[in-house]
Protein backbone atom coordinates (compact mmCIF):
# COMPACT_ATOMS: atom_id res chain seq x y z
CA UNK A 1 0.00 0.00 0.00
CA UNK A 2 2.73 2.35 1.02
CA UNK A 3 4.69 1.42 -2.07
CA UNK A 4 1.69 2.08 -4.31
CA UNK A 5 1.32 5.44 -2.65
CA UNK A 6 4.96 6.41 -3.16
CA UNK A 7 4.75 5.19 -6.78
CA UNK A 8 1.81 7.37 -7.70
CA UNK A 9 2.37 10.41 -5.54
CA UNK A 10 5.13 11.94 -7.71
CA UNK A 11 2.84 11.73 -10.76
CA UNK A 12 -0.24 12.97 -8.90
CA UNK A 13 1.32 16.16 -7.57
CA UNK A 14 1.95 17.86 -10.95
CA UNK A 15 -1.56 16.83 -12.08
CA UNK A 16 -3.22 18.41 -9.07
CA UNK A 17 -1.05 21.53 -9.25
CA UNK A 18 -1.64 22.09 -12.99
CA UNK A 19 -5.39 21.41 -12.67
CA UNK A 20 -5.75 23.89 -9.83
CA UNK A 21 -3.59 26.46 -11.63
CA UNK A 22 -5.66 26.21 -14.83
CA UNK A 23 -8.90 26.49 -12.82
CA UNK A 24 -7.62 29.61 -11.11
CA UNK A 25 -6.24 31.20 -14.30
CA UNK A 26 -9.56 30.72 -16.12
CA UNK A 27 -11.67 31.98 -13.23
CA UNK A 28 -9.44 35.00 -12.79
CA UNK A 29 -9.97 35.80 -16.47
CA UNK A 30 -6.33 35.29 -17.53
CA UNK A 31 -7.37 32.56 -19.96
CA UNK A 32 -10.63 32.74 -21.95
CA UNK A 33 -12.99 29.92 -21.01
CA UNK A 34 -13.85 29.18 -24.66
CA UNK A 35 -10.18 28.53 -25.35
CA UNK A 36 -9.38 26.44 -22.30
CA UNK A 37 -12.36 25.35 -20.23
CA UNK A 38 -11.90 25.31 -16.45
CA UNK A 39 -11.25 21.73 -15.24
CA UNK A 40 -14.43 21.90 -13.16
CA UNK A 41 -16.46 22.45 -16.35
CA UNK A 42 -14.76 19.47 -18.02
CA UNK A 43 -15.68 17.33 -15.03
CA UNK A 44 -19.26 18.59 -15.16
CA UNK A 45 -19.51 17.77 -18.89
CA UNK A 46 -17.99 14.38 -18.27
CA UNK A 47 -20.70 13.59 -15.70
CA UNK A 48 -23.59 15.10 -17.66
CA UNK A 49 -22.68 13.57 -21.04
CA UNK A 50 -21.37 10.32 -19.54
CA UNK A 51 -23.71 7.95 -21.46
CA UNK A 52 -22.68 9.48 -24.80
CA UNK A 53 -19.00 9.71 -23.87
CA UNK A 54 -18.91 6.20 -22.50
CA UNK A 55 -20.50 4.79 -25.66
CA UNK A 56 -17.89 6.68 -27.70
CA UNK A 57 -15.08 5.38 -25.48
CA UNK A 58 -16.34 1.82 -25.94
CA UNK A 59 -16.34 2.20 -29.73
CA UNK A 60 -12.87 3.75 -29.81
CA UNK A 61 -11.61 0.99 -27.52
CA UNK A 62 -12.89 -1.71 -29.87
CA UNK A 63 -11.27 0.01 -32.87
CA UNK A 64 -7.95 0.71 -31.15
CA UNK A 65 -7.65 -2.69 -29.49
CA UNK A 66 -8.56 -4.61 -32.63
CA UNK A 67 -6.08 -2.55 -34.66
CA UNK A 68 -3.45 -3.09 -31.99
CA UNK A 69 -4.07 -6.85 -31.87
CA UNK A 70 -3.73 -7.08 -35.66
CA UNK A 71 -0.50 -5.05 -35.51
CA UNK A 72 0.87 -7.26 -32.77
CA UNK A 73 0.16 -10.52 -34.61
CA UNK A 74 0.98 -9.17 -38.08
CA UNK A 75 4.04 -7.19 -36.94
CA UNK A 76 5.59 -10.13 -35.12
CA UNK A 77 4.89 -12.45 -38.06
CA UNK A 78 6.40 -10.00 -40.55
CA UNK A 79 9.40 -9.37 -38.28
CA UNK A 80 10.06 -13.12 -38.02
CA UNK A 81 9.68 -13.49 -41.78
CA UNK A 82 12.09 -10.61 -42.48
CA UNK A 83 14.67 -12.11 -40.12
CA UNK A 84 14.88 -15.29 -42.19
CA UNK A 85 17.33 -13.93 -44.75
CA UNK A 86 19.30 -10.88 -45.76
CA UNK A 87 17.77 -10.94 -49.23
CA UNK A 88 14.24 -11.00 -47.87
CA UNK A 89 15.13 -8.04 -45.65
CA UNK A 90 16.48 -6.09 -48.60
CA UNK A 91 13.40 -6.91 -50.63
CA UNK A 92 10.72 -6.05 -48.09
CA UNK A 93 12.08 -3.92 -45.26
CA UNK A 94 11.94 -0.66 -47.28
CA UNK A 95 8.18 -1.18 -47.64
CA UNK A 96 7.84 -1.65 -43.91
CA UNK A 97 9.65 1.65 -43.43
CA UNK A 98 7.31 3.19 -45.98
CA UNK A 99 4.41 2.18 -43.73
CA UNK A 100 5.95 4.18 -40.92
CA UNK A 101 6.36 7.32 -42.99
CA UNK A 102 2.83 7.27 -44.40
CA UNK A 103 1.05 10.34 -43.00
CA UNK A 104 -2.05 8.71 -41.59
CA UNK A 105 -4.11 11.89 -41.80
CA UNK A 106 -3.47 12.00 -45.55
CA UNK A 107 -4.39 8.41 -46.29
CA UNK A 108 -7.34 8.21 -43.89
CA UNK A 109 -9.77 9.41 -46.61
CA UNK A 110 -8.47 6.58 -48.81
CA UNK A 111 -9.18 4.11 -46.03
CA UNK A 112 -12.76 5.38 -45.95
CA UNK A 113 -13.06 4.75 -49.69
CA UNK A 114 -11.67 1.24 -49.27
CA UNK A 115 -13.40 0.20 -46.06
CA UNK A 116 -16.44 2.50 -45.90
CA UNK A 117 -17.67 4.55 -42.95
CA UNK A 118 -17.41 2.77 -39.65
CA UNK A 119 -15.39 0.42 -37.53
CA UNK A 120 -13.40 -1.20 -40.32
CA UNK A 121 -11.81 2.11 -41.31
CA UNK A 122 -11.00 2.85 -37.67
CA UNK A 123 -9.35 -0.54 -37.26
CA UNK A 124 -7.39 -0.13 -40.50
CA UNK A 125 -6.17 3.30 -39.41
CA UNK A 126 -5.07 2.04 -35.98
CA UNK A 127 -3.34 -0.92 -37.66
CA UNK A 128 -1.44 1.14 -40.26
CA UNK A 129 0.10 3.52 -37.73
CA UNK A 130 0.97 0.94 -35.11
CA UNK A 131 2.45 -1.98 -37.05
CA UNK A 132 5.88 -0.58 -37.86
CA UNK A 133 7.40 -0.45 -34.36
CA UNK A 134 6.35 -4.08 -33.87
CA UNK A 135 8.04 -5.15 -37.13
CA UNK A 136 11.20 -3.14 -36.45
CA UNK A 137 11.58 -4.31 -32.85
CA UNK A 138 10.87 -7.95 -33.65
CA UNK A 139 13.42 -7.88 -36.45
CA UNK A 140 16.19 -6.15 -34.52
CA UNK A 141 15.53 -8.34 -31.47
CA UNK A 142 15.89 -11.50 -33.51
CA UNK A 143 18.98 -10.23 -35.32
CA UNK A 144 20.65 -9.34 -32.01
CA UNK A 145 20.88 -12.98 -30.89
CA UNK A 146 24.00 -13.71 -28.84
CA UNK A 147 26.56 -15.10 -31.35
CA UNK A 148 27.96 -17.48 -28.72
CA UNK A 149 24.55 -19.06 -28.26
CA UNK A 150 24.12 -19.37 -32.00
CA UNK A 151 27.44 -21.23 -32.08
CA UNK A 152 26.18 -23.47 -29.31
CA UNK A 153 23.00 -24.29 -31.24
CA UNK A 154 25.06 -25.03 -34.36
CA UNK A 155 27.39 -27.29 -32.41
CA UNK A 156 24.46 -29.51 -31.46
CA UNK A 157 23.00 -29.54 -34.96
CA UNK A 158 19.90 -27.42 -34.21
CA UNK A 159 17.68 -26.85 -37.26
CA UNK A 160 16.92 -23.26 -38.32
CA UNK A 161 13.41 -23.60 -36.91
CA UNK A 162 14.64 -24.96 -33.56
CA UNK A 163 17.13 -22.07 -33.42
CA UNK A 164 14.34 -19.61 -34.15
CA UNK A 165 11.82 -20.90 -31.61
CA UNK A 166 14.15 -22.00 -28.85
CA UNK A 167 16.69 -19.21 -29.06
CA UNK A 168 16.11 -16.25 -31.34
CA UNK A 169 12.43 -15.58 -30.74
CA UNK A 170 12.40 -15.95 -26.95
CA UNK A 171 15.63 -13.93 -26.85
CA UNK A 172 13.91 -11.13 -28.76
CA UNK A 173 10.95 -10.92 -26.34
CA UNK A 174 12.13 -7.86 -24.39
CA UNK A 175 12.51 -5.91 -27.64
CA UNK A 176 9.22 -7.17 -29.04
CA UNK A 177 7.44 -6.01 -25.90
CA UNK A 178 9.05 -2.59 -26.25
CA UNK A 179 7.67 -2.46 -29.78
CA UNK A 180 4.21 -3.41 -28.52
CA UNK A 181 4.33 -0.67 -25.86
CA UNK A 182 4.99 1.93 -28.55
CA UNK A 183 2.35 0.39 -30.83
CA UNK A 184 -0.30 0.60 -28.08
CA UNK A 185 -0.10 4.39 -27.88
CA UNK A 186 0.00 4.71 -31.65
CA UNK A 187 -3.06 2.47 -32.10
CA UNK A 188 -5.15 4.85 -29.98
CA UNK A 189 -3.97 7.81 -32.06
CA UNK A 190 -4.71 5.86 -35.26
CA UNK A 191 -8.22 5.00 -34.07
CA UNK A 192 -9.01 8.63 -33.19
CA UNK A 193 -7.75 9.82 -36.59
CA UNK A 194 -9.82 7.14 -38.30
CA UNK A 195 -12.89 8.34 -36.41
CA UNK A 196 -12.24 11.97 -37.42
CA UNK A 197 -12.67 10.97 -41.03
CA UNK A 198 -14.96 8.01 -41.11
CA UNK A 199 -16.05 6.51 -37.86
CA UNK A 200 -17.84 6.95 -34.61
CA UNK A 201 -16.26 7.21 -31.21
CA UNK A 202 -14.19 9.68 -29.24
CA UNK A 203 -12.70 11.01 -32.47
CA UNK A 204 -16.09 11.95 -33.88
CA UNK A 205 -17.17 13.39 -30.51
CA UNK A 206 -14.11 15.67 -30.62
CA UNK A 207 -14.87 16.62 -34.21
CA UNK A 208 -18.51 17.50 -33.54
CA UNK A 209 -17.81 19.31 -30.24
CA UNK A 210 -15.13 21.38 -32.00
CA UNK A 211 -17.57 22.66 -34.59
CA UNK A 212 -19.92 23.58 -31.74
CA UNK A 213 -17.16 25.46 -29.90
CA UNK A 214 -17.62 23.03 -26.99
CA UNK A 215 -14.03 22.93 -25.77
CA UNK A 216 -15.17 21.42 -22.47
CA UNK A 217 -16.47 18.39 -24.37
CA UNK A 218 -13.34 18.23 -26.55
CA UNK A 219 -11.28 18.10 -23.37
CA UNK A 220 -13.51 15.45 -21.82
CA UNK A 221 -13.17 13.24 -24.90
CA UNK A 222 -9.40 13.79 -25.14
CA UNK A 223 -9.07 12.88 -21.47
CA UNK A 224 -10.90 9.61 -22.04
CA UNK A 225 -8.72 8.83 -25.06
CA UNK A 226 -5.65 9.33 -22.85
CA UNK A 227 -7.12 7.01 -20.25
CA UNK A 228 -7.55 4.39 -22.96
CA UNK A 229 -3.92 4.84 -24.05
CA UNK A 230 -2.74 4.58 -20.44
CA UNK A 231 -4.80 1.45 -19.85
CA UNK A 232 -3.28 -0.21 -22.91
CA UNK A 233 0.19 0.84 -21.80
CA UNK A 234 -0.49 -0.59 -18.34
CA UNK A 235 -1.72 -3.86 -19.82
CA UNK A 236 1.43 -4.27 -21.93
CA UNK A 237 3.62 -3.48 -18.93
CA UNK A 238 1.83 -6.15 -16.96
CA UNK A 239 2.30 -8.60 -19.82
CA UNK A 240 6.03 -7.75 -19.96
CA UNK A 241 6.40 -8.35 -16.28
CA UNK A 242 4.70 -11.71 -16.53
CA UNK A 243 6.67 -12.87 -19.55
CA UNK A 244 10.05 -11.57 -18.41
CA UNK A 245 9.77 -12.20 -14.68
CA UNK A 246 12.35 -14.95 -14.81
CA UNK A 247 14.92 -12.80 -16.61
CA UNK A 248 15.59 -10.56 -13.68
CA UNK A 249 16.88 -11.36 -10.24
CA UNK A 250 14.04 -9.43 -8.60
CA UNK A 251 11.30 -12.03 -9.01
CA UNK A 252 10.37 -14.04 -5.95
CA UNK A 253 9.69 -17.74 -6.04
CA UNK B 1 26.79 -40.09 -37.06
CA UNK B 2 26.27 -42.65 -39.86
CA UNK B 3 29.21 -44.86 -38.99
CA UNK B 4 28.77 -44.80 -35.26
CA UNK B 5 27.93 -48.13 -33.71
CA UNK B 6 24.97 -48.38 -31.38
CA UNK B 7 26.81 -48.10 -28.09
CA UNK B 8 28.34 -44.82 -29.15
CA UNK B 9 25.29 -43.41 -30.80
CA UNK B 10 24.19 -40.02 -29.65
CA UNK B 11 21.73 -40.36 -26.84
CA UNK B 12 22.83 -43.94 -26.32
CA UNK B 13 23.56 -43.56 -22.63
CA UNK B 14 26.63 -42.51 -20.77
CA UNK B 15 29.04 -45.00 -22.30
CA UNK B 16 32.60 -43.84 -21.75
CA UNK B 17 33.97 -43.17 -25.17
CA UNK B 18 37.43 -41.80 -24.45
CA UNK B 19 39.05 -38.69 -25.80
CA UNK B 20 39.46 -37.42 -29.32
CA UNK B 21 42.80 -36.61 -30.91
CA UNK B 22 43.35 -33.37 -32.80
CA UNK B 23 45.96 -33.05 -35.52
CA UNK B 24 46.59 -29.58 -36.90
CA UNK B 25 48.90 -29.13 -39.86
CA UNK B 26 49.93 -25.80 -41.40
CA UNK B 27 46.60 -24.28 -40.40
CA UNK B 28 45.91 -20.81 -41.65
CA UNK B 29 42.92 -18.57 -41.01
CA UNK B 30 42.51 -15.06 -42.31
CA UNK B 31 39.68 -12.55 -41.99
CA UNK B 32 39.89 -10.40 -45.10
CA UNK B 33 43.44 -9.04 -44.95
CA UNK B 34 44.01 -9.92 -41.33
CA UNK B 35 46.02 -13.09 -40.73
CA UNK B 36 44.86 -14.50 -37.41
CA UNK B 37 46.51 -17.90 -37.55
CA UNK B 38 49.45 -18.47 -39.81
CA UNK B 39 50.61 -22.00 -40.59
CA UNK B 40 50.12 -23.49 -37.16
CA UNK B 41 51.09 -27.11 -36.60
CA UNK B 42 50.08 -28.82 -33.40
CA UNK B 43 49.24 -32.37 -32.34
CA UNK B 44 46.97 -33.03 -29.41
CA UNK B 45 46.76 -36.63 -28.22
CA UNK B 46 43.52 -38.36 -27.25
CA UNK B 47 42.78 -37.82 -23.57
CA UNK B 48 45.28 -35.03 -23.15
CA UNK B 49 44.71 -31.91 -21.00
CA UNK B 50 46.27 -29.05 -22.93
CA UNK B 51 46.45 -25.39 -21.97
CA UNK B 52 46.89 -22.80 -24.68
CA UNK B 53 48.40 -19.53 -23.54
CA UNK B 54 49.14 -16.42 -25.50
CA UNK B 55 48.83 -12.66 -25.54
CA UNK B 56 45.42 -11.31 -26.43
CA UNK B 57 44.84 -11.15 -30.15
CA UNK B 58 47.04 -14.15 -30.87
CA UNK B 59 44.13 -16.13 -32.30
CA UNK B 60 43.41 -18.42 -29.34
CA UNK B 61 39.65 -18.14 -29.63
CA UNK B 62 39.74 -18.51 -33.40
CA UNK B 63 41.79 -21.67 -32.97
CA UNK B 64 39.15 -23.12 -30.64
CA UNK B 65 36.36 -22.21 -33.04
CA UNK B 66 38.28 -23.90 -35.84
CA UNK B 67 38.72 -27.06 -33.79
CA UNK B 68 34.99 -27.01 -32.94
CA UNK B 69 34.17 -26.73 -36.64
CA UNK B 70 32.37 -23.42 -36.09
CA UNK B 71 34.54 -21.72 -38.69
CA UNK B 72 36.50 -23.10 -41.64
CA UNK B 73 40.27 -22.89 -42.14
CA UNK B 74 41.51 -20.72 -45.00
CA UNK B 75 44.10 -23.39 -45.74
CA UNK B 76 45.86 -26.29 -44.05
CA UNK B 77 44.34 -29.29 -42.38
CA UNK B 78 42.64 -29.95 -39.10
CA UNK B 79 41.70 -33.53 -38.34
CA UNK B 80 39.81 -34.68 -35.33
CA UNK B 81 39.80 -38.45 -34.80
CA UNK B 82 37.59 -40.38 -34.56
CA UNK B 83 36.08 -38.47 -37.45
CA UNK B 84 32.42 -38.90 -36.50
CA UNK B 85 32.81 -36.29 -33.80
CA UNK B 86 29.55 -34.55 -34.51
CA UNK B 87 27.90 -33.84 -31.16
CA UNK B 88 30.95 -35.12 -29.27
CA UNK B 89 32.53 -31.72 -29.00
CA UNK B 90 31.49 -29.33 -26.25
CA UNK B 91 32.38 -25.68 -25.94
CA UNK B 92 32.45 -23.50 -22.85
CA UNK B 93 32.53 -19.76 -23.42
CA UNK B 94 34.12 -16.93 -21.51
CA UNK B 95 30.76 -16.08 -19.93
CA UNK B 96 28.13 -18.61 -18.99
CA UNK B 97 25.75 -17.66 -21.85
CA UNK B 98 22.71 -19.35 -20.34
CA UNK B 99 19.18 -18.83 -21.62
CA UNK B 100 17.56 -16.53 -19.03
CA UNK B 101 14.09 -17.92 -19.68
CA UNK B 102 15.10 -21.50 -18.88
CA UNK B 103 15.67 -23.00 -15.45
CA UNK B 104 19.03 -24.52 -14.50
CA UNK B 105 17.73 -27.98 -15.42
CA UNK B 106 16.27 -26.81 -18.74
CA UNK B 107 19.52 -25.04 -19.63
CA UNK B 108 21.44 -28.24 -18.95
CA UNK B 109 18.99 -30.32 -20.97
CA UNK B 110 19.37 -28.05 -24.02
CA UNK B 111 22.18 -29.82 -25.97
CA UNK B 112 20.49 -33.22 -25.64
CA UNK B 113 17.13 -31.70 -26.54
CA UNK B 114 18.62 -30.18 -29.71
CA UNK B 115 20.17 -33.51 -30.60
CA UNK B 116 16.75 -35.15 -30.38
CA UNK B 117 17.33 -37.27 -27.28
CA UNK B 118 14.13 -38.60 -25.64
CA UNK B 119 12.88 -36.33 -22.89
CA UNK B 120 13.25 -38.64 -19.88
CA UNK B 121 16.80 -39.49 -20.85
CA UNK B 122 17.55 -35.77 -21.28
CA UNK B 123 16.38 -35.08 -17.75
CA UNK B 124 18.19 -38.04 -16.24
CA UNK B 125 21.50 -37.10 -17.84
CA UNK B 126 21.09 -33.39 -17.09
CA UNK B 127 20.51 -34.19 -13.40
CA UNK B 128 23.64 -36.36 -13.40
CA UNK B 129 25.66 -33.54 -15.00
CA UNK B 130 24.37 -31.02 -12.46
CA UNK B 131 25.29 -33.43 -9.69
CA UNK B 132 28.82 -33.54 -11.03
CA UNK B 133 29.26 -29.79 -10.77
CA UNK B 134 27.56 -29.68 -7.36
CA UNK B 135 24.32 -28.00 -8.45
CA UNK B 136 21.79 -30.79 -7.91
CA UNK B 137 19.85 -28.65 -5.44
CA UNK B 138 19.41 -25.68 -7.73
CA UNK B 139 17.85 -27.27 -10.81
CA UNK B 140 14.59 -25.31 -10.49
CA UNK B 141 16.25 -21.92 -10.18
CA UNK B 142 16.74 -19.44 -13.00
CA UNK B 143 20.07 -17.93 -14.14
CA UNK B 144 19.17 -14.51 -12.71
CA UNK B 145 19.00 -16.09 -9.26
CA UNK B 146 22.51 -17.55 -9.41
CA UNK B 147 25.95 -16.17 -8.60
CA UNK B 148 28.53 -15.85 -11.37
CA UNK B 149 30.30 -19.00 -10.19
CA UNK B 150 27.08 -21.02 -10.15
CA UNK B 151 26.18 -19.82 -13.63
CA UNK B 152 29.57 -20.94 -14.88
CA UNK B 153 29.02 -24.35 -13.28
CA UNK B 154 25.69 -24.65 -15.10
CA UNK B 155 27.53 -23.79 -18.29
CA UNK B 156 30.03 -26.56 -17.49
CA UNK B 157 27.21 -29.03 -16.77
CA UNK B 158 25.61 -28.10 -20.09
CA UNK B 159 28.92 -28.93 -21.81
CA UNK B 160 29.35 -32.23 -19.93
CA UNK B 161 25.79 -33.46 -20.42
CA UNK B 162 26.53 -34.95 -23.83
CA UNK B 163 29.56 -36.86 -22.47
CA UNK B 164 31.86 -35.04 -24.90
CA UNK B 165 35.10 -36.58 -26.11
CA UNK B 166 36.55 -33.17 -26.77
CA UNK B 167 35.95 -30.32 -24.34
CA UNK B 168 36.96 -26.85 -25.50
CA UNK B 169 37.09 -24.05 -22.95
CA UNK B 170 37.68 -20.41 -23.88
CA UNK B 171 38.87 -18.52 -20.78
CA UNK B 172 35.86 -19.89 -18.92
CA UNK B 173 36.64 -18.76 -15.39
CA UNK B 174 38.28 -15.43 -16.13
CA UNK B 175 35.37 -13.34 -14.85
CA UNK B 176 35.20 -15.11 -11.47
CA UNK B 177 36.81 -14.28 -8.14
CA UNK B 178 39.93 -16.30 -7.31
CA UNK B 179 38.47 -18.55 -4.62
CA UNK B 180 35.63 -19.63 -6.92
CA UNK B 181 38.06 -19.97 -9.76
CA UNK B 182 40.48 -22.19 -7.79
CA UNK B 183 37.55 -24.38 -6.75
CA UNK B 184 36.36 -24.77 -10.34
CA UNK B 185 39.93 -25.46 -11.52
CA UNK B 186 40.16 -28.38 -9.10
CA UNK B 187 36.73 -29.68 -10.11
CA UNK B 188 37.53 -29.46 -13.81
CA UNK B 189 40.74 -31.40 -13.30
CA UNK B 190 38.84 -34.08 -11.33
CA UNK B 191 36.21 -34.35 -14.06
CA UNK B 192 38.93 -34.83 -16.62
CA UNK B 193 40.54 -37.59 -14.54
CA UNK B 194 37.17 -39.33 -14.23
CA UNK B 195 36.14 -39.03 -17.85
CA UNK B 196 39.39 -39.16 -19.80
CA UNK B 197 38.10 -36.79 -22.44
CA UNK B 198 40.46 -34.50 -24.33
CA UNK B 199 40.44 -30.99 -22.85
CA UNK B 200 41.77 -27.88 -24.57
CA UNK B 201 41.78 -24.94 -22.20
CA UNK B 202 42.50 -21.48 -23.57
CA UNK B 203 43.52 -18.88 -21.02
CA UNK B 204 45.68 -15.85 -20.46
CA UNK B 205 46.31 -16.81 -16.85
CA UNK B 206 49.69 -18.48 -16.43
CA UNK B 207 48.74 -19.86 -13.00
CA UNK B 208 45.60 -21.46 -14.34
CA UNK B 209 47.35 -22.90 -17.39
CA UNK B 210 50.01 -24.51 -15.24
CA UNK B 211 47.64 -25.70 -12.52
CA UNK B 212 45.20 -27.44 -14.86
CA UNK B 213 47.13 -28.99 -17.66
CA UNK B 214 49.68 -31.69 -18.37
CA UNK B 215 51.00 -29.80 -21.32
CA UNK B 216 51.02 -26.09 -22.05
CA UNK B 217 51.52 -24.35 -25.36
CA UNK B 218 52.41 -20.67 -25.59
CA UNK B 219 51.48 -19.03 -28.88
CA UNK B 220 53.41 -16.13 -30.32
CA UNK B 221 51.82 -12.70 -30.65
CA UNK B 222 51.44 -13.15 -34.39
CA UNK B 223 49.32 -16.27 -34.20
CA UNK B 224 50.76 -19.34 -35.75
CA UNK B 225 54.15 -20.09 -34.37
CA UNK B 226 54.47 -21.92 -31.09
CA UNK B 227 56.74 -20.14 -28.68
CA UNK B 228 56.87 -22.92 -26.14
CA UNK B 229 55.47 -26.44 -25.97
CA UNK B 230 56.08 -27.88 -22.54
CA UNK B 231 55.09 -31.03 -20.69
CA UNK B 232 54.37 -30.01 -17.13
CA UNK B 233 56.09 -32.10 -14.47
CA UNK B 234 53.27 -31.96 -11.95
CA UNK B 235 51.32 -34.65 -10.06
CA UNK B 236 48.18 -36.15 -11.53
CA UNK B 237 45.86 -35.03 -8.77
CA UNK B 238 46.00 -31.29 -8.19
CA UNK B 239 45.14 -29.55 -4.93
CA UNK B 240 45.56 -26.00 -3.71
CA UNK B 241 48.75 -27.00 -1.86
CA UNK B 242 50.36 -27.47 -5.24
CA UNK B 243 50.06 -23.75 -5.90
CA UNK B 244 52.67 -23.03 -3.21
CA UNK B 245 55.07 -25.82 -4.15
CA UNK B 246 58.45 -25.35 -5.76
CA UNK B 247 57.64 -27.65 -8.72
CA UNK B 248 54.71 -25.42 -9.52
CA UNK B 249 56.98 -22.39 -9.29
CA UNK B 250 59.38 -23.91 -11.81
CA UNK B 251 56.59 -24.55 -14.33
CA UNK B 252 55.11 -21.10 -13.80
CA UNK B 253 58.52 -19.52 -14.35
CA UNK B 254 59.00 -21.35 -17.63
CA UNK B 255 55.61 -20.25 -18.92
CA UNK B 256 56.06 -16.71 -17.64
CA UNK B 257 59.41 -16.33 -19.42
CA UNK B 258 57.87 -17.44 -22.71
CA UNK B 259 54.88 -15.12 -22.21
CA UNK B 260 57.07 -12.15 -21.32
CA UNK B 261 59.05 -12.49 -24.49
CA UNK B 262 55.83 -12.29 -26.42
CA UNK B 263 54.35 -9.21 -24.79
Amino acid sequence: MRKTFSNFLPAAIPFVVVTLAVEWLVRAGWIKAFLVPPPSAVLETMLRDWPELFAALAKTSVGALTGFALSAVGGIAIGVFLSSSKTIQRAFYPYAVFFQTVPIIAIAPLLVIWFGYGLRTVIASAFVVSIFPVIANTLSGILATDPALRDLFRLYGASPSATLWKLRFPGALPQILTGLRIAGGLAVIGAIVGEFIGGQGLGSVVDVARTQQRTDKVFAAVLLASVLGLALFGFINLLSRLLLRRWHASFSD
Amino acid sequence: MEQVNDAEKVGGGNAQTGGAAVRIHLLRRTFDDLVVINNLTLDIAAGEFLSILGPSGCGKSTLLRLIAGLTKPTSGTLDVTPADLKFHTAYVFQDAHLLPWRSVLENTVLPLELMGTPRDECVRRARAALEEVGLAETEARYPAQLSGGMRMRVSLARALVTSPRLLLLDEPFSALDEVTRFRLDIRLRELWLERRMTVIFVTHSITEAAFLADRAVVLTRKGGAIKLDRKLALPKVRTNELRASSQFGVEMQALLTAMEEES
